[in-house]
């Protein structure tokens, strides 16, 4: 592997957590939608990119599906299911937009101290792809934790799920990637199609501690 | 001729809920569903135990030893007594009008495939089908949670969902850790991913992926396990599906997670170097018993209750595995076969008390020995069993390890203690106001009903009173290999 191949994975792994910054950032809906499609491409343009250096053509096709399923097809889909529930408007955040950044700042900081030095004995290209992988990864749990939103707490699943593709394209000839990476799809599928048939807008929280206790079963 | 006869035996096992489903699906008549489902699922089981003595050769995706022979033949058991449980549940449903006949095809279909999804997770030799498997099995039971479209059961479903999703996401991460770690020693491709080679090199990976890579799967896994803190989704899930759902899930699910656990734990113990993964699930175990200990108290819901009970047999279970040794482990196989068979028993009794009483709630169910005897005793043996009293088989496994626990650490052994009398003093309270008391209500149950749990509570009793010499000596080998 050259220098420069190595310098674009990076570059293309680099990006992916920038992206996932910008989803985090990203007040509006429709406009997480756009992110996330972008978050996609991204990890399409990656594992492509990894499918090339590794001389192995079945990746390919993971990377077709990100392009099309997760850049493509979701972000429309969900498009519609927010215009249907009419939920475009802002995204309830747990915790506001400025600490959530620096968060995940540290959080990015950590998986860069875990991975480096513990993976001595891998290449140094695995190595730091791992870190990127598991950057994007903690992001999208962050995403989950702070989004109240379920179609925000999908695509930061997605975008979790996108940080286990590049770990798992990083890693050579890791035999199964393209079927996880469609069982994945099967799985996302599901999720948007709960969304959509259940109409689910919110985690179902409600202020009224006495309705949530009645709906846990716990109140007298 | 046994090797012929080992590969048949698999194929019956995981071939038969693979066409069952595929039939079950097509099948409009319940009662005829229900049959076929009872026919299957017993099919399943027989396959399970010619597996026992007919081992068919490992490959590299399937292989039949002697660890997951016990789970699996313990969890086809349930699953074939619950499937007759479930026949008289789901009758009762389609007259409550709970669930349509059109619901029922596709909880048949689903059931099948569950049992395919836990069976293969068990059998799978290679750590990414495994992950596969136990990814399937979590989508089947998130599908099934919500079957009743309440509100209270799609939120259930779907913070399992959200919940099981992250927990497998963290799983696979641990996966791809250890692949890499095998990756050098092993070569790519499949061999790198194949548990019995990885066992088998592990003293040559690196140690600091691997350590890693067991954090992942810890937290992973342990979120199907519904280890504390990551076992949110476990209680909804339990409170809010239909009971079969419930006696499935901590009768089989729980089990196959941990089982994976045991898994990424053999691979640890090959390689010297690493950190012990045993004060870890000690740490998770004990945590899990207290917390659910005191969470059982504050329950108003019967089956939310039993759940927070799981949870609590769970942290014992993974703590007697964590601690590590002969004795610790055995108790540990023996206290998992216990918990599921009782627990699923008492689900089958639940089940019932919520359908006749036509609630859940803990303070709205009262007198079930006077208004139906035979389940009100039932359950009561069901709940002194569960609590750990003797002469049952959990009685057994808890002395086995409290004894082990306190002769290598006496601190542990006394959180021990008291998590177990917390979580039996919480059982006691909420079982006596359940069982006696005063009622008019009188209900007629058909007493065939509740032969399984009678059957499951029946083993349970026999195992504390006298265990067969056959079983000692397989689970001690088990648990001699568990290191």
């Amino acid at each position: 592997m050259t220098t420069l191949d190595s310098d674009i994975a990076h570059l293309l792994a680099g990006s992916l957590v920038l992206v996932s910054f910008l989803l985090l950032y990203q007040d509006r809906m429709f406009a997480l939608l756009n992110v996330f499609a972008l978050h996609a491409i991204v990890l399409a343009f990656s594992v492509a990119w990894q499918a090339h250096l590794q001389h192995a053509p079945h990746l390919f096709i993971t990377a077709l599906i990100a392009l099309l399923f997760k850049g493509v097809i979701i972000p429309a889909a969900l498009h519609r299911i927010v215009v249907r529930l009419g939920i475009h408007r802002t995204i309830e955040t747990v915790v506001s937009i400025g600490p959530t950044m620096l968060f995940g700042m540290g959080l990015v900081a950590l998986s860069v101290v875990v991975m480096l030095p513990l993976t001595q004995s891998a290449g140094a290209f695995v190595r730091e792809d791992l870190a990127f992988a598991l950057s994007v990864l903690l992001l999208g749990f962050l995403m989950m934790v702070t989004r109240r939103n379920a179609v925000s707490q999908v695509i930061g699943f997605m975008s979790l799920e996108n940080g286990l593709v590049l770990a798992a394209t990083g890693a050579r000839g890791m035999p199964l990637v393209v079927e996880i990476s469609v069982g994945f799809s099967v799985l996302i599928a599901f999720l948007v199609i709960g969304i959509f048939l259940f109409r689910i807008r919110e985690r179902f929280d409600t202020v009224e501690l006495q309705a949530l206790d009645m709906s846990r079963g716990e109140s007298e | 001729m046994s090797v012929s006869v080992g590969t048949l035996a698999l194929a019956g096992l995981l071939g038969t809920p693979v066409i069952g489903a595929l039939l079950l699906a097509a099948i409009p008549t319940y009662r005829v569903a229900a049959g076929l489902n009872m026919i299957l699922c017993a099919i399943t089981f027989a396959s399970a135990t010619l597996l026992y003595s007919h081992r068919p050769e490992p490959s590299l995706y399937l292989l039949v030893d002697d660890l997951n022979t016990v789970f699996l033949i313990i969890g086809t058991l349930v699953g074939f007594t619950t499937s007759l449980f479930s026949a008289g549940y789901i009758a009762h449903e389609l007259q409550s009008r709970k669930l349509r006949s059109r619901d029922l095809r596709f909880y048949h279909a689903l059931y099948q495939f569950l049992m395919f999804s836990m069976d293969l997770a068990l059998v799978s030799n290679n750590i990414g089908l495994m992950w596969v498997a136990i990814e399937l099995a979590t989508l089947t039971t998130v599908v099934m949670v919500g079957i009743y479209r309440t509100n209270a059961a799609l939120e259930a479903s779907w913070k399992y969902f959200i919940l099981g999703s992250v927990g497998i996401g963290l799983a696979l991460f641990g996966t791809i850790l250890v692949y890499l770690a095998a990756q050098e020693r092993l070569g790519e491709g499949m061999p790198a991913m194949a548990w019995d080679r990885l066992a088998a090199h592990s003293a040559g990976f690196d140690p600091a992926l691997l350590n890693l890579s067991f954090i992942f799967l810890l937290l992973g896994y342990g979120t199907k396990v519904g280890l504390v803190p990551v076992h949110a989704w476990l209680p909804d899930a339990h409170a809010e599906g239909p009971t079969p759902i419930s006696a499935v899930l901590s009768g089989l699910l729980l089990n196959v997670a941990l089982f994976a656990l045991l898994r990424f734990r053999l691979i640890m113990a090959g390689n010297p170097a690493v950190l012990s993964p045993g004060p870890m699930m000690v740490t998770m175990g004990a945590l899990s018993l207290v917390f659910a200990g005191f969470m059982i108290y504050r329950r108003r819901d019967i089956k939310r209750m039993f759940a927070y009970s799981s949870i609590e047999h769970m942290g014992i279970i993974t703590l007697a595995f964590g601690l590590g040794g002969p004795l610790a482990n055995f108790a540990g196989l023996l206290h998992m076969a216990m918990h599921s068979l009782t627990k699923s028993a008492i689900f089958f009794g639940v089940g019932y008390i919520s359908q006749l009483e036509g609630t859940q709630r803990i303070a709205d169910i009262r007198g079930l020995t006077q208004s139906e005897p035979l389940l009100g005793w039932l359950l009561v043996v069901g709940a002194v069993a569960i609590a750990g009293l003797p002469p049952f088989g959990i009685f057994t496994s808890e002395f086995l390890l409290v004894t082990s626990t306190f002769a290598r650490s006496p601190w542990l052994a006394i959180l021990l203690v008291i998590g177990l009398m917390i979580a039996f003093s919480a059982l006691a309270l909420r079982l006596h106001g359940l069982a006696f008391g005063e009622t008019v209500k009188r209900h007629a149950l058909p007493a065939w009903r509740l032969a399984p749990m009678a059957l499951h509570l029946g083993l349970v009793a026999i195992a504390g009173i006298y265990l067969p010499g056959a079983i000692v000596a397989w689970f001690r080998h088990v648990a001699t290999q568990l290191g």
